[in-house]
Protein backbone atom coordinates (compact mmCIF):
# COMPACT_ATOMS: atom_id res chain seq x y z
CA UNK A 1 0.00 0.00 0.00
CA UNK A 2 1.77 3.63 -1.05
CA UNK A 3 2.16 5.67 1.85
CA UNK A 4 0.25 8.62 -0.03
CA UNK A 5 -2.93 6.23 0.68
CA UNK A 6 -2.38 4.69 4.10
CA UNK A 7 -3.46 8.25 5.64
CA UNK A 8 -6.79 8.70 3.14
CA UNK A 9 -10.21 8.52 5.43
CA UNK A 10 -13.18 7.95 3.85
CA UNK A 11 -16.59 8.46 5.17
CA UNK A 12 -19.07 6.32 3.86
CA UNK A 13 -22.62 6.95 3.77
CA UNK A 14 -26.68 5.69 2.79
CA UNK A 15 -29.00 8.62 2.86
CA UNK A 16 -31.57 9.34 4.65
CA UNK A 17 -34.81 7.81 3.58
CA UNK A 18 -32.32 4.68 2.34
CA UNK A 19 -32.46 1.60 4.50
CA UNK A 20 -30.29 -0.21 1.96
CA UNK A 21 -27.31 -2.29 3.81
CA UNK A 22 -25.92 -4.40 1.29
CA UNK A 23 -24.78 -1.30 -0.71
CA UNK A 24 -22.62 -0.22 1.80
CA UNK A 25 -21.42 -3.23 3.49
CA UNK A 26 -19.97 -4.04 -0.39
CA UNK A 27 -18.18 -0.51 -0.59
CA UNK A 28 -17.06 -0.55 2.78
CA UNK A 29 -14.65 -3.36 1.57
CA UNK A 30 -13.71 -2.21 -1.87
CA UNK A 31 -12.62 1.14 -0.42
CA UNK A 32 -10.62 -0.77 2.31
CA UNK A 33 -8.94 -3.04 -0.14
CA UNK A 34 -8.09 -0.09 -2.41
CA UNK A 35 -6.00 1.04 0.77
CA UNK A 36 -8.86 3.32 2.39
CA UNK A 37 -9.33 3.58 5.96
CA UNK A 38 -13.53 4.00 6.01
CA UNK A 39 -15.69 5.17 8.64
CA UNK A 40 -19.29 3.50 7.72
CA UNK A 41 -22.57 5.80 8.70
CA UNK A 42 -24.76 2.82 7.64
CA UNK A 43 -28.06 3.53 5.71
CA UNK A 44 -30.75 6.09 6.76
CA UNK A 45 -27.98 8.81 7.70
CA UNK A 46 -29.88 12.31 8.42
CA UNK A 47 -27.74 15.35 7.41
CA UNK A 48 -27.06 17.29 10.81
CA UNK A 49 -25.75 13.47 11.96
CA UNK A 50 -23.44 13.73 8.48
CA UNK A 51 -22.48 17.06 9.19
CA UNK A 52 -21.18 15.87 12.51
CA UNK A 53 -19.22 13.20 11.61
CA UNK A 54 -17.68 14.81 9.07
CA UNK A 55 -16.26 17.32 11.32
CA UNK A 56 -14.91 14.84 13.32
CA UNK A 57 -13.51 12.04 11.82
CA UNK A 58 -12.40 15.13 8.44
CA UNK A 59 -12.14 12.99 5.78
CA UNK A 60 -10.00 13.15 2.37
CA UNK A 61 -13.37 12.05 0.24
CA UNK A 62 -17.01 11.45 1.48
CA UNK A 63 -19.15 8.84 -0.65
CA UNK A 64 -22.82 8.94 -0.63
CA UNK A 65 -24.85 5.87 -2.01
CA UNK A 66 -28.36 5.81 -2.78
CA UNK A 67 -30.35 2.39 -4.15
CA UNK A 68 -34.08 3.45 -2.99
CA UNK A 69 -34.79 5.71 -6.34
CA UNK A 70 -34.75 8.95 -4.17
CA UNK A 71 -30.86 9.21 -4.47
CA UNK A 72 -31.07 12.45 -6.41
CA UNK A 73 -33.85 14.42 -3.67
CA UNK A 74 -32.22 12.70 -0.96
CA UNK A 75 -28.16 13.50 -2.37
CA UNK A 76 -29.27 17.27 -2.92
CA UNK A 77 -30.15 18.00 0.63
CA UNK A 78 -26.96 15.78 1.53
CA UNK A 79 -24.51 17.40 -0.56
CA UNK A 80 -26.45 21.02 0.34
CA UNK A 81 -25.56 20.81 4.05
CA UNK A 82 -22.12 19.34 3.59
CA UNK A 83 -21.33 22.74 1.85
CA UNK A 84 -23.29 25.13 3.83
CA UNK A 85 -20.46 24.80 6.62
CA UNK A 86 -17.63 27.02 5.81
CA UNK A 87 -15.34 24.37 7.42
CA UNK A 88 -16.52 21.85 5.19
CA UNK A 89 -17.00 23.28 1.98
CA UNK A 90 -13.74 22.23 0.57
CA UNK A 91 -13.55 18.03 1.15
CA UNK A 92 -14.53 16.22 -2.18
CA UNK A 93 -18.27 14.68 -1.52
CA UNK A 94 -19.21 11.98 -4.71
CA UNK A 95 -22.48 10.34 -5.06
CA UNK A 96 -23.09 6.73 -6.67
CA UNK A 97 -26.03 4.05 -7.15
CA UNK A 98 -29.30 3.68 -8.95
CA UNK A 99 -29.96 7.72 -8.18
CA UNK A 100 -33.84 7.62 -9.66
CA UNK A 101 -36.87 5.60 -9.91
CA UNK A 102 -37.00 6.61 -13.86
CA UNK A 103 -34.50 7.56 -16.69
CA UNK A 104 -36.12 11.05 -17.43
CA UNK A 105 -33.82 13.79 -17.47
CA UNK A 106 -30.53 12.34 -16.12
CA UNK A 107 -28.48 14.68 -17.69
CA UNK A 108 -29.86 17.28 -15.79
CA UNK A 109 -30.67 15.65 -12.65
CA UNK A 110 -26.19 14.70 -12.76
CA UNK A 111 -25.92 18.43 -13.57
CA UNK A 112 -27.86 19.76 -10.79
CA UNK A 113 -25.94 17.22 -8.53
CA UNK A 114 -22.61 18.32 -9.42
CA UNK A 115 -23.44 21.92 -9.43
CA UNK A 116 -24.62 21.54 -5.72
CA UNK A 117 -20.81 20.29 -4.77
CA UNK A 118 -20.45 16.72 -6.06
CA UNK A 119 -17.03 16.38 -7.87
CA UNK A 120 -18.39 13.01 -9.41
CA UNK A 121 -21.85 11.34 -9.94
CA UNK A 122 -21.90 7.67 -10.59
CA UNK A 123 -25.42 6.97 -11.95
CA UNK A 124 -25.96 2.91 -12.27
CA UNK A 125 -23.43 1.93 -9.75
CA UNK A 126 -20.69 2.49 -12.97
CA UNK A 127 -17.67 0.87 -10.27
CA UNK A 128 -15.35 0.69 -12.85
CA UNK A 129 -15.54 4.76 -13.43
CA UNK A 130 -15.28 5.47 -9.38
CA UNK A 131 -12.21 3.29 -9.19
CA UNK A 132 -10.76 5.55 -12.26
CA UNK A 133 -11.82 8.25 -9.62
CA UNK A 134 -10.20 7.30 -6.41
CA UNK A 135 -6.68 6.56 -8.39
CA UNK A 136 -6.76 10.36 -9.86
CA UNK A 137 -8.20 11.13 -6.72
CA UNK A 138 -4.82 9.65 -4.77
CA UNK A 139 -2.24 10.63 -7.63
CA UNK A 140 -3.65 14.22 -7.10
CA UNK A 141 -4.93 15.37 -3.56
CA UNK A 142 -7.56 17.75 -3.23
CA UNK A 143 -7.47 18.45 -7.19
CA UNK A 144 -11.37 18.91 -8.49
CA UNK A 145 -11.59 15.93 -10.76
CA UNK A 146 -14.57 16.23 -13.47
CA UNK A 147 -16.07 19.01 -11.80
CA UNK A 148 -18.11 20.90 -14.54
CA UNK A 149 -16.43 24.30 -15.69
CA UNK B 1 -68.26 -8.89 9.13
CA UNK B 2 -67.32 -11.91 11.36
CA UNK B 3 -65.15 -10.30 13.90
CA UNK B 4 -62.39 -12.79 13.90
CA UNK B 5 -64.44 -15.96 15.61
CA UNK B 6 -61.93 -17.84 14.16
CA UNK B 7 -58.41 -16.07 14.98
CA UNK B 8 -55.59 -16.35 12.46
CA UNK B 9 -53.38 -19.02 14.81
CA UNK B 10 -56.70 -20.93 14.81
CA UNK B 11 -57.08 -21.18 11.28
CA UNK B 12 -53.24 -22.00 10.29
CA UNK B 13 -53.60 -24.97 13.08
CA UNK B 14 -56.84 -26.17 11.92
CA UNK B 15 -55.22 -26.42 7.88
CA UNK B 16 -52.21 -28.46 9.30
CA UNK B 17 -54.26 -30.41 11.18
CA UNK B 18 -56.03 -31.43 7.62
CA UNK B 19 -52.58 -31.90 6.20
CA UNK B 20 -52.49 -28.19 3.79
CA UNK B 21 -49.86 -25.12 3.94
CA UNK B 22 -51.16 -21.95 4.12
CA UNK B 23 -49.48 -19.94 1.46
CA UNK B 24 -49.71 -16.05 1.74
CA UNK B 25 -48.55 -13.10 -0.27
CA UNK B 26 -47.23 -9.69 -0.02
CA UNK B 27 -49.55 -7.09 -0.88
CA UNK B 28 -50.46 -3.91 -0.77
CA UNK B 29 -51.57 -0.99 -2.73
CA UNK B 30 -53.02 2.26 -2.06
CA UNK B 31 -55.72 2.32 -4.34
CA UNK B 32 -59.08 0.65 -2.82
CA UNK B 33 -60.26 -0.74 -5.40
CA UNK B 34 -56.64 -2.80 -6.12
CA UNK B 35 -56.28 -3.24 -2.63
CA UNK B 36 -60.20 -5.08 -2.07
CA UNK B 37 -59.24 -7.06 -5.85
CA UNK B 38 -55.98 -8.08 -4.30
CA UNK B 39 -57.72 -9.53 -1.20
CA UNK B 40 -60.35 -11.20 -3.58
CA UNK B 41 -57.91 -12.71 -5.93
CA UNK B 42 -55.97 -13.88 -3.11
CA UNK B 43 -58.85 -15.61 -1.35
CA UNK B 44 -60.19 -17.34 -4.58
CA UNK B 45 -56.80 -18.86 -5.74
CA UNK B 46 -56.49 -22.27 -5.96
CA UNK B 47 -54.65 -22.43 -2.60
CA UNK B 48 -55.29 -22.75 0.82
CA UNK B 49 -54.46 -19.01 1.68
CA UNK B 50 -54.75 -15.99 4.18
CA UNK B 51 -54.86 -12.39 3.30
CA UNK B 52 -52.03 -9.56 3.52
CA UNK B 53 -52.51 -5.83 3.94
CA UNK B 54 -48.76 -4.87 3.33
CA UNK B 55 -48.59 -0.99 4.79
CA UNK B 56 -46.86 1.70 3.01
CA UNK B 57 -43.61 3.45 3.96
CA UNK B 58 -44.56 6.48 5.44
CA UNK B 59 -47.10 5.11 7.10
CA UNK B 60 -44.10 2.51 8.66
CA UNK B 61 -42.10 5.55 9.52
CA UNK B 62 -45.27 7.29 11.37
CA UNK B 63 -45.22 10.24 8.37
CA UNK B 64 -49.24 10.10 8.46
CA UNK B 65 -49.43 13.60 6.87
CA UNK B 66 -47.25 12.82 4.69
CA UNK B 67 -49.43 9.66 3.73
CA UNK B 68 -53.18 11.80 3.79
CA UNK B 69 -51.32 14.16 1.11
CA UNK B 70 -50.81 11.36 -1.13
CA UNK B 71 -54.19 10.47 -0.65
CA UNK B 72 -55.73 13.49 -1.29
CA UNK B 73 -53.23 14.25 -4.26
CA UNK B 74 -54.18 10.82 -5.71
CA UNK B 75 -49.90 10.18 -5.44
CA UNK B 76 -49.57 6.37 -5.76
CA UNK B 77 -48.08 4.63 -2.59
CA UNK B 78 -46.04 1.68 -2.27
CA UNK B 79 -48.74 -0.34 0.40
CA UNK B 80 -52.35 0.26 1.94
CA UNK B 81 -51.84 3.75 4.43
CA UNK B 82 -54.16 2.46 7.09
CA UNK B 83 -53.63 4.86 9.84
CA UNK B 84 -54.16 7.73 7.10
CA UNK B 85 -57.68 5.79 5.87
CA UNK B 86 -60.50 6.65 8.03
CA UNK B 87 -61.47 3.30 10.25
CA UNK B 88 -64.24 2.54 8.13
CA UNK B 89 -62.82 2.41 4.56
CA UNK B 90 -60.83 -0.28 6.15
CA UNK B 91 -63.74 -2.13 7.62
CA UNK B 92 -65.59 -1.48 3.98
CA UNK B 93 -62.37 -2.78 2.39
CA UNK B 94 -62.71 -5.98 4.54
CA UNK B 95 -66.39 -6.48 4.62
CA UNK B 96 -67.19 -9.72 2.63
CA UNK B 97 -64.06 -10.79 1.93
CA UNK B 98 -62.16 -11.40 5.14
CA UNK B 99 -64.22 -13.90 7.96
CA UNK B 100 -63.48 -17.47 9.48
CA UNK B 101 -62.44 -18.48 6.81
CA UNK B 102 -60.27 -15.72 5.06
CA UNK B 103 -57.84 -14.05 8.07
CA UNK B 104 -55.83 -11.30 6.99
CA UNK B 105 -52.72 -10.32 8.81
CA UNK B 106 -51.08 -6.58 8.36
CA UNK B 107 -47.79 -6.67 7.33
CA UNK B 108 -45.58 -3.02 7.91
CA UNK B 109 -41.84 -3.10 8.78
CA UNK B 110 -42.19 -0.65 11.57
CA UNK B 111 -40.08 0.08 14.76
CA UNK B 112 -43.07 2.00 16.16
CA UNK B 113 -46.03 0.22 15.97
CA UNK B 114 -48.63 1.42 18.01
CA UNK B 115 -50.38 3.50 15.46
CA UNK B 116 -50.72 0.65 12.94
CA UNK B 117 -52.25 -1.56 15.67
CA UNK B 118 -54.48 1.14 16.92
CA UNK B 119 -56.12 1.49 13.18
CA UNK B 120 -55.77 -1.96 12.63
CA UNK B 121 -57.46 -3.10 15.73
CA UNK B 122 -59.99 -0.53 15.12
CA UNK B 123 -60.94 -1.75 11.92
CA UNK B 124 -61.55 -5.24 13.68
CA UNK B 125 -58.14 -6.85 12.80
CA UNK B 126 -55.93 -8.88 15.17
CA UNK B 127 -53.38 -10.15 13.14
CA UNK B 128 -49.86 -8.77 12.73
CA UNK B 129 -45.61 -9.29 12.39
CA UNK B 130 -42.63 -7.49 13.32
CA UNK B 131 -40.72 -7.80 16.17
CA UNK B 132 -38.05 -5.45 18.55
CA UNK B 133 -35.19 -6.30 17.06
CA UNK B 134 -36.04 -8.10 13.55
CA UNK B 135 -37.66 -4.23 12.42
CA UNK B 136 -34.93 -2.09 14.16
CA UNK B 137 -31.72 -3.62 13.04
CA UNK B 138 -31.85 -4.51 9.79
CA UNK B 139 -33.42 -0.72 9.09
CA UNK B 140 -32.24 2.56 9.54
CA UNK B 141 -31.00 4.03 13.18
CA UNK B 142 -34.15 3.45 15.68
CA UNK B 143 -31.99 2.50 18.70
CA UNK B 144 -32.94 -0.48 19.85
CA UNK B 145 -33.53 0.60 23.36
CA UNK B 146 -36.85 2.49 21.78
CA UNK B 147 -38.13 0.06 19.75
CA UNK B 148 -37.92 -2.60 22.69
CA UNK B 149 -39.96 -0.20 24.65
CA UNK B 150 -42.02 0.46 21.37
CA UNK B 151 -42.90 -3.09 20.89
CA UNK B 152 -43.81 -4.08 24.20
CA UNK B 153 -46.46 -1.14 23.92
CA UNK B 154 -47.77 -2.08 20.46
CA UNK B 155 -48.13 -5.70 22.24
CA UNK B 156 -49.97 -4.92 24.99
CA UNK B 157 -52.32 -2.86 23.51
CA UNK B 158 -52.99 -5.56 20.66
CA UNK B 159 -53.68 -7.99 23.34
CA UNK B 160 -55.92 -5.22 25.01
CA UNK B 161 -58.11 -4.41 22.08
CA UNK B 162 -58.31 -7.82 20.33
CA UNK B 163 -58.54 -10.35 23.36
CA UNK B 164 -58.29 -13.45 22.61
CA UNK B 165 -57.29 -13.73 18.85
CA UNK B 166 -54.47 -11.44 18.50
CA UNK B 167 -51.67 -12.49 16.49
CA UNK B 168 -48.23 -11.20 16.20
CA UNK B 169 -45.33 -13.07 13.93
CA UNK B 170 -41.65 -12.47 14.16
CA UNK B 171 -39.68 -11.27 11.28
CA UNK B 172 -36.75 -12.55 13.01
CA UNK B 173 -35.53 -15.43 11.07
CA UNK B 174 -34.72 -12.67 8.35
CA UNK B 175 -32.94 -9.91 9.59
CA UNK B 176 -30.49 -9.05 6.58
CA UNK B 177 -32.44 -11.13 4.01
CA UNK B 178 -29.03 -13.17 3.35
CA UNK B 179 -25.72 -14.19 4.42
CA UNK B 180 -26.80 -14.66 8.26
CA UNK B 181 -26.18 -18.64 9.51
CA UNK B 182 -29.37 -20.44 10.71
CA UNK B 183 -28.32 -20.48 14.45
CA UNK B 184 -28.51 -16.89 14.98
CA UNK B 185 -31.90 -16.38 12.71
CA UNK B 186 -33.41 -19.34 14.80
CA UNK B 187 -32.73 -17.64 18.20
CA UNK B 188 -33.70 -14.22 17.17
CA UNK B 189 -37.41 -15.58 15.59
CA UNK B 190 -37.40 -17.47 19.20
CA UNK B 191 -36.41 -14.91 21.32
CA UNK B 192 -39.09 -12.57 19.65
CA UNK B 193 -41.73 -14.84 19.80
CA UNK B 194 -41.37 -15.19 23.50
CA UNK B 195 -40.91 -11.66 24.03
CA UNK B 196 -44.66 -11.30 22.40
CA UNK B 197 -45.98 -13.69 25.03
CA UNK B 198 -44.64 -12.27 28.03
CA UNK B 199 -46.38 -9.08 26.45
CA UNK B 200 -49.51 -10.85 26.01
CA UNK B 201 -49.73 -11.70 23.21
CA UNK B 202 -51.54 -15.48 23.28
CA UNK B 203 -50.83 -16.49 19.62
CA UNK B 204 -47.45 -16.20 17.33
CA UNK B 205 -45.47 -17.47 14.76
CA UNK B 206 -41.98 -18.19 14.59
CA UNK B 207 -40.31 -17.31 10.98
CA UNK B 208 -37.37 -18.97 9.33
CA UNK B 209 -36.39 -17.55 5.65
CA UNK B 210 -34.87 -19.72 3.33
CA UNK B 211 -31.53 -19.70 2.92
CA UNK B 212 -28.84 -21.54 0.43
CA UNK B 213 -28.89 -24.84 1.07
CA UNK B 214 -32.04 -27.22 1.77
CA UNK B 215 -30.69 -29.69 4.26
CA UNK B 216 -29.08 -26.67 6.44
CA UNK B 217 -32.82 -24.92 5.70
CA UNK B 218 -34.87 -28.18 7.10
CA UNK B 219 -32.73 -28.48 10.23
CA UNK B 220 -32.96 -24.64 11.00
CA UNK B 221 -37.06 -25.16 11.08
CA UNK B 222 -36.92 -28.06 13.03
CA UNK B 223 -34.44 -26.81 15.65
CA UNK B 224 -37.43 -23.65 15.76
CA UNK B 225 -39.99 -26.34 16.09
CA UNK B 226 -38.12 -27.81 18.98
CA UNK B 227 -37.16 -24.50 20.90
CA UNK B 228 -40.56 -23.39 20.60
CA UNK B 229 -42.10 -26.08 22.43
CA UNK B 230 -39.08 -26.15 25.17
CA UNK B 231 -39.17 -22.13 25.82
CA UNK B 232 -42.74 -20.98 24.87
CA UNK B 233 -45.46 -21.39 27.69
CA UNK B 234 -47.66 -24.28 26.96
CA UNK B 235 -50.99 -21.91 26.89
CA UNK B 236 -49.58 -19.70 24.07
CA UNK B 237 -50.77 -21.18 20.44
CA UNK B 238 -47.68 -21.00 17.76
CA UNK B 239 -46.54 -21.95 14.32
CA UNK B 240 -44.03 -21.70 12.20
CA UNK B 241 -43.84 -19.67 8.88
CA UNK B 242 -41.07 -19.75 5.84
CA UNK B 243 -40.38 -16.96 3.79
CA UNK B 244 -39.23 -18.03 0.29
CA UNK B 245 -35.57 -16.70 -0.15
CA UNK B 246 -35.69 -13.18 0.79
CA UNK B 247 -32.27 -12.26 -1.13
CA UNK B 248 -31.62 -11.37 -4.84
CA UNK B 249 -33.43 -13.48 -6.12
CA UNK B 250 -33.00 -15.35 -9.87
CA UNK B 251 -33.88 -12.55 -13.03
CA UNK B 252 -35.77 -15.48 -14.97
CA UNK B 253 -39.28 -16.73 -14.85
CA UNK B 254 -38.43 -20.40 -14.22
CA UNK B 255 -35.34 -19.82 -11.80
CA UNK B 256 -37.51 -17.94 -9.70
CA UNK B 257 -40.33 -20.55 -10.08
CA UNK B 258 -37.93 -23.43 -9.07
CA UNK B 259 -36.72 -21.29 -6.25
CA UNK B 260 -40.34 -20.36 -4.94
CA UNK B 261 -41.07 -24.89 -5.70
CA UNK B 262 -38.30 -25.68 -3.38
CA UNK B 263 -39.38 -23.18 -0.78
CA UNK B 264 -42.32 -24.93 -0.81
CA UNK B 265 -40.98 -28.55 -0.73
CA UNK B 266 -38.95 -27.18 2.03
CA UNK B 267 -42.04 -26.27 4.26
CA UNK B 268 -43.76 -29.25 3.64
CA UNK B 269 -40.53 -31.68 4.46
CA UNK B 270 -39.48 -29.51 7.49
CA UNK B 271 -43.17 -28.91 9.35
CA UNK B 272 -43.75 -25.11 8.70
CA UNK B 273 -47.74 -24.67 8.79
CA UNK B 274 -47.44 -21.48 6.32
CA UNK B 275 -45.14 -19.87 3.61
CA UNK B 276 -45.31 -16.54 2.46
CA UNK B 277 -44.10 -16.71 -1.11
CA UNK B 278 -42.25 -14.78 -3.85
CA UNK B 279 -43.29 -14.41 -7.62
CA UNK B 280 -41.38 -14.16 -10.68
CA UNK B 281 -41.25 -10.45 -10.79
CA UNK B 282 -39.01 -10.27 -7.67
CA UNK B 283 -35.73 -9.51 -8.81
CA UNK B 284 -37.39 -6.50 -11.10
CA UNK B 285 -40.22 -4.68 -9.56
CA UNK B 286 -43.51 -4.85 -7.22
CA UNK B 287 -45.59 -7.52 -8.62
CA UNK B 288 -49.03 -7.84 -9.82
CA UNK B 289 -51.96 -9.03 -8.16
CA UNK B 290 -52.25 -11.47 -10.90
CA UNK B 291 -48.29 -12.46 -10.39
CA UNK B 292 -48.74 -12.69 -6.76
CA UNK B 293 -52.21 -15.60 -7.49
CA UNK B 294 -49.93 -17.65 -9.82
CA UNK B 295 -47.19 -17.59 -6.88
CA UNK B 296 -49.59 -18.48 -4.13
CA UNK B 297 -51.05 -21.43 -6.47
CA UNK B 298 -47.56 -22.79 -7.99
CA UNK B 299 -46.50 -23.05 -4.14
CA UNK B 300 -49.92 -24.47 -2.94
CA UNK B 301 -49.35 -27.12 -5.98
CA UNK B 302 -45.79 -28.18 -5.17
CA UNK B 303 -46.93 -28.58 -1.68
CA UNK B 304 -49.43 -30.82 -2.62
CA UNK B 305 -47.13 -33.26 -4.08
CA UNK B 306 -44.69 -33.40 -1.41
CA UNK B 307 -44.60 -36.15 1.08
CA UNK B 308 -44.32 -34.81 4.99
CA UNK B 309 -41.34 -35.91 6.82
CA UNK B 310 -38.86 -37.78 4.97
CA UNK B 311 -35.03 -38.70 5.91
CA UNK B 312 -33.74 -36.34 8.68
CA UNK B 313 -31.06 -34.86 7.73
CA UNK B 314 -28.30 -35.32 10.03
CA UNK B 315 -27.36 -32.81 12.98
CA UNK B 316 -24.97 -30.26 11.93
CA UNK B 317 -25.50 -28.34 15.37
CA UNK B 318 -28.12 -25.90 14.37
CA UNK B 319 -30.39 -26.37 17.25
CA UNK B 320 -27.33 -26.28 19.92
CA UNK B 321 -26.01 -23.06 18.88
CA UNK B 322 -29.50 -21.53 18.62
CA UNK B 323 -30.09 -22.71 22.11
CA UNK B 324 -26.63 -21.18 23.11
CA UNK B 325 -27.95 -17.72 22.40
CA UNK B 326 -31.12 -18.01 23.60
CA UNK B 327 -29.42 -19.11 26.95
CA UNK B 328 -26.95 -16.34 27.24
CA UNK B 329 -30.02 -13.69 26.53
CA UNK B 330 -32.30 -14.78 29.02
CA UNK B 331 -29.32 -15.35 31.39
CA UNK B 332 -28.87 -11.69 31.53
CA UNK B 333 -32.11 -10.31 32.64
CA UNK B 334 -35.81 -11.51 33.83
CA UNK B 335 -37.04 -8.73 32.00
CA UNK B 336 -36.34 -9.99 28.10
CA UNK B 337 -36.41 -6.50 26.59
CA UNK B 338 -33.70 -5.54 28.66
CA UNK B 339 -31.96 -8.70 28.26
CA UNK B 340 -32.06 -8.50 24.17
CA UNK B 341 -30.72 -4.58 24.87
CA UNK B 342 -27.82 -5.95 26.69
CA UNK B 343 -27.23 -8.88 24.79
CA UNK B 344 -26.76 -6.67 21.43
CA UNK B 345 -25.02 -4.05 23.74
CA UNK B 346 -22.22 -6.93 25.12
CA UNK B 347 -21.98 -8.59 21.77
CA UNK B 348 -23.36 -11.70 22.27
CA UNK B 349 -25.97 -11.15 19.81
CA UNK B 350 -24.28 -9.82 16.64
CA UNK B 351 -25.75 -9.68 13.05
CA UNK B 352 -23.09 -9.93 10.12
CA UNK B 353 -22.72 -7.46 8.28
CA UNK B 354 -25.54 -5.10 10.14
CA UNK B 355 -24.46 -1.57 10.23
CA UNK B 356 -27.31 -0.36 13.04
CA UNK B 357 -25.17 1.49 15.71
CA UNK B 358 -26.17 -1.07 18.67
CA UNK B 359 -24.75 -4.18 16.44
CA UNK B 360 -21.34 -4.89 17.73
CA UNK B 361 -20.51 -5.83 14.01
CA UNK B 362 -17.81 -8.68 14.68
CA UNK B 363 -19.25 -11.38 13.51
CA UNK B 364 -18.90 -12.40 10.02
CA UNK B 365 -20.28 -15.28 7.66
CA UNK B 366 -19.81 -16.77 3.96
CA UNK B 367 -20.90 -19.49 1.90
CA UNK B 368 -18.80 -22.77 1.62
CA UNK B 369 -18.41 -25.09 -1.44
CA UNK B 370 -21.34 -27.33 -0.50
CA UNK B 371 -23.65 -23.89 -0.63
CA UNK B 372 -23.36 -24.29 3.40
CA UNK B 373 -23.85 -20.67 5.60
CA UNK B 374 -20.86 -20.93 7.86
CA UNK B 375 -19.38 -17.95 10.62
CA UNK B 376 -16.04 -16.86 9.50
CA UNK B 377 -15.96 -14.28 12.78
CA UNK B 378 -18.18 -14.84 15.50
CA UNK B 379 -17.10 -11.79 17.92
CA UNK B 380 -18.40 -12.51 21.12
CA UNK B 381 -21.22 -14.85 20.36
CA UNK B 382 -21.01 -17.67 22.82
CA UNK B 383 -21.01 -20.06 19.82
CA UNK B 384 -17.91 -21.17 17.62
CA UNK B 385 -16.53 -20.58 14.04
CA UNK B 386 -15.17 -22.45 11.60
CA UNK B 387 -11.86 -23.71 11.84
CA UNK B 388 -9.26 -21.21 11.03
CA UNK B 389 -8.11 -22.71 8.35
CA UNK B 390 -11.59 -23.43 6.54
CA UNK B 391 -12.47 -19.34 6.14
CA UNK B 392 -12.07 -17.48 3.49
CA UNK B 393 -11.14 -13.54 3.95
CA UNK B 394 -14.25 -11.67 2.78
CA UNK B 395 -13.55 -9.47 0.16
CA UNK B 396 -15.77 -7.19 -2.50
CA UNK B 397 -15.51 -9.66 -4.92
CA UNK B 398 -16.61 -12.48 -2.82
CA UNK B 399 -19.28 -11.24 -1.35
CA UNK B 400 -20.94 -10.07 -4.67
CA UNK B 401 -20.53 -14.05 -5.60
CA UNK B 402 -21.98 -14.65 -1.99
CA UNK B 403 -25.10 -12.39 -2.36
CA UNK B 404 -25.82 -13.55 -5.94
CA UNK B 405 -24.78 -17.52 -5.64
CA UNK B 406 -29.06 -18.52 -4.82
CA UNK B 407 -29.82 -16.39 -8.22
CA UNK B 408 -27.12 -17.77 -10.27
CA UNK B 409 -28.22 -21.42 -9.22
CA UNK B 410 -31.47 -20.86 -10.18
CA UNK B 411 -31.21 -19.19 -12.96
CA UNK B 412 -29.36 -21.63 -14.75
Amino acid sequence: MALSQAARKVLLTGTVSDSHTWNLVFLELFLTEQGYAVDNLGPCVPVELLVRRCRAYAPDLVVVSSVNGHGYADGLAAVTALRAEPDLADVPVVIGGNLGLDGRDDAHRRARLRAAGYQAVFDDGDLLAFERYLTVLTGQPRTPVGRPA
Amino acid sequence: MSAGQVSFGRFVADCAAAGRLVVQPRMGFGDLRRMRAGLERTRFAAATTVGTVTIDSYTRVGAHAAARRALAEGTALNGYPIVAYPQETTRALLDGVRDDTFPVQVRHGSSRPESIIRALTAAGLDATEGGPVSYCLPYGRTPLRESVRHWARGCELLAERAPGTAHVESFGGCLLGQLCPPGLLVAISLLEALFFARHGIGSVSLSYAQQTNPDQDAEAVRALRRLAGEFLPAHVDRHVVLYTYMGVFPTTVGGARRLLEASARLAVRAGAQRLIVKTSAEAHRIPTVEENVRALETAAATAEATDTGGPEAPDTGVYAEARALVEAVLDLDVELGRALHAAFRRGLLDVPYCLHPDNAGQSRSWIDDSGWLRWSAVGRMPIRAAAPGDRPAMTSTRLLAALHTVARRYDH
